[in-house]
């Protein structure tokens, strides 16, 4: 093993050219941005009217479906997003541009990593600011300062704990094409087998049983109680059939998810980069 | 002074050996020139020098650097610049250059200079605010050996830069890579053109289906051939079996040696004359004798392609064609996808 001789000006200055290259991209190629933002939008104006009728117990501690749907909708755009990351490096990969990365002197090749990792975040912020908006523009309310804590906080694990496995698949699969085939999917199955649409109240048993051990479901459930007035860590976010989940309880087992989804992948990464 | 050794490197893809048990030495401030044809094992060596490959066995060190144990401080020393061209469409070239030189950790206050260098040395203030996307072959090129020029590498190295080029293209490139071998940068330059190694190497390495045939100076691998270089034909375009028959009577001539049947012009014989003895009157005698006539028959100086001819009995053209039909490009850019 080579003694890497770590300098963080140097990983800052790789990593910041290599985020800055992607954002270049998407301001050239806004399209991946606007649909980000227009997919979400449409699916609030039709999916609520879809379930405007809808009794009211059927939607726990909210008064109209619009009001609970935001929030799965935040966390669907930004999962499709970090779903989407590996993308980018797989088309650098096959038309050969990764090797210009590669032949470069990089202090960590987990910079191309990390710089995925921000764009993608930035990006979802972005996304779901937007979101959040045009949902307080419609009446549905908008978190207080802890509650937006919340959800940036379990934004970021998300999209860390999707991009790293999306990114992990652009170097193990073959080709773009199986991997686009791979996002196609897990996206739509994985979001109807979560809290996004309907609660767990809901649904048959066994898609409860499976909703609420849908990762997407630990990170839905802390930012929907986010928008409700004097929140705190130890409000009950979900009532899985195993038990109760408080805000604390959801965003830890996306901790421990994400840590042990980067713990997993490292040495991948590893390989394959070095 | 050694600079650059390479001992004893092979490497296989299942059943091709793309490099078997080369040995090469390249000194410093050098311009090396690595020939052969298609298929050869040229870029899977340039590979193993950029850090991309790693070899099955044997060492590489430059400037005393283990390649394997250390690439991070190897790929400080080098430019590489690919065979297959690769940029991103959407910047321009001056953001490429850019991005490149961040990732190569060049200082701010350098980088500008440096870059507004390279437009200049390569001509292409015209277009470098554009979109690579919009890009010619040669601009594609320039930008490209631009690139691995940016942070000033030790050594360079270059997958025939020059393919496909128009003549200015070619010539800036050209004349660029004689200015950076005077300021004392190490080249290695891989080419299955004769006349740009014949030009610009002061050493080749003359590669085919992964072993290395012949290496030196490249006036010394032709003065070594020594002789005349002698095409003889006894039809505009003979049989293979016809020339077999002339390459009998031609054996039995004193002063005549190393015949080889060129059959990329159709199935001339070449041979070597040594100087002192007239072998002219004899052969005419021999091939009256057998009813054959001299169609044409001509003398040349010895080129590379002579060198290559004489160790592999095919012309380099030959070669390429073979070669070829036995490539599966598919298969090849999966497998080097990383
Ligand atoms: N990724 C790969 N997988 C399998 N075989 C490969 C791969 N890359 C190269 N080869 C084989 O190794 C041999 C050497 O290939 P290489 O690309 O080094 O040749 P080259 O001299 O650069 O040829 P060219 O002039 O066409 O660029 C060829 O027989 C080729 O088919
Ligand atoms: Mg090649």
């Amino acid at each position: 093993m080579e003694l890497k001789q770590f300098n963080f000006l140097f990983l800052y200055q790789e990593t910041f050219a290599l985020t800055k290259r992607l954002f270049i991209q998407l301001k050239r190629r806004p399209s991946t941005l606007v649909a980000g933002i227009l997919q979400p939008i449409i699916w609030l104006f039709l999916f609520g009217a879809l379930f405007s009728n809808a009794p009211k117990d059927f939607l726990p501690g909210v008064d109209s479906y619009g009001n609970f749907l935001g929030a799965g909708l935040i966390v669907f755009t930004a999962f499709s997003g970090a779903l989407n990351s590996g993308l980018p490096l797989m088309f650098d990969r096959e038309f050969g541009f990764l090797n210009r990365l590669l032949v470069a002197p990089l202090t960590s090749r987990l910079s191309i990593v990390l710089s995925s990792f921000l764009y993608i975040t930035i990006l979802s912020f972005i996304q779901s600011i937007a979101i959040m908006f045009i949902s307080y523009l419609l009446g549905y309310g908008f978190p207080e300062f802890f509650g937006l804590g919340i959800v940036f906080a379990t934004l970021i694990l998300l999209v860390l704990f999707v991009t790293s496995i999306s990114l992990c698949l652009a170097f193990i699969l073959p080709g773009h094409i199986e991997l686009i085939a791979l996002i196609f999917v897990v996206n739509l199955p994985l979001l109807f087998a979560s809290t996004a649409l309907a609660p767990i109240s809901f649904m048959p048993a066994w898609l409860g049983w499976i909703a609420s051990f849908n990762p997407l479901t630990f990170a839905i459930e802390p930012i929907r109680v986010s928008y409700t007035s004097s929140i705190n860590l130890d409000f009950i976010a979900l009532h899985a059939p195993y038990g109760d989940l408080t805000c604390r309880n959801c965003i830890s087992l996306l901790f421990i998810l994400t840590i042990s989804s980067l713990i997993v992948i490292n040495p991948l990464l590893n390989k394959k980069l070095n | 002074m050694n600079y650059i050794q390479i001992k004893n490197l092979s490497k296989r893809y299942f059943d091709v050996n793309a490099l078997e048990n080369i040995n090469i030495k390249i000194s410093k401030g050098s311009l090396f020139g690595l020939l052969g044809p298609n298929g050869a094992g040229k870029t899977t060596l340039l590979k193993i020098l950029a850090t991309l490959i790693s070899p099955d066995d044997g060492k590489v060190e430059i400037n005393e650097i283990d390649l394997v144990k250390k690439p991070r401080q190897i790929r400080e020393l080098i430019g590489y610049v690919a065979q297959e061209i690769s940029l991103d469409k959407i910047l321009t070239g001056r953001e490429l250059l850019d991005f490149q030189a961040d990732l190569y950790h060049i200082p701010k206050t350098k980088k500008l200079q440096r870059i507004q260098d390279l437009i200049i040395k390569l001509d292409m203030e015209d277009w470098i605010d554009r979109k690579c996307g919009t890009y010619s072959g040669g601009m594609k090129r320039r930008i490209d050996l631009a690139a691995g020029l940016l942070h000033l590498p030790k050594v360079l190295i270059l997958d025939e830069p020059t393919v496909g080029l128009d003549i200015e293209s070619r010539n800036i490139i050209w004349d660029l890579l004689k200015n950076l071998k005077d300021d004392g940068m190490t080249i290695i330059l891989s080419s299955h053109y004769l006349n740009e190694i014949d030009y610009l190497a002061d050493t080749v390495v003359i590669i085919n289906d992964g072993k290395v045939i012949d290496q030196g100076n490249p006036n010394y691998l032709k003065s070594k051939l020594g002789g005349e270089r002698i095409s003889l034909k006894v039809r505009e375009f003979s049989s293979p079996e016809e020339s077999e028959k002339v390459k009998e009577i031609l054996n039995k001539i004193d002063g005549i040696r190393q015949i080889v049947i060129n059959s990329a012009q159709g199935y001339s014989l070449n041979f070597i004359a040594e100087k002192e003895k007239d072998f002219l009157t004899k052969l005419k005698v021999e091939l009256a004798f057998s009813k054959f006539e001299i169609f044409s028959l001509t003398q040349s100086q010895p080129s590379l392609d002579d060198v290559y001819l004489q160790a592999t009995g095919k012309t380099l053209q030959d070669a390429e064609i073979f070669m070829a039909g036995k490539r599966d490009l598919k298969k090849e850019s999966k497998q080097s996808m990383r």
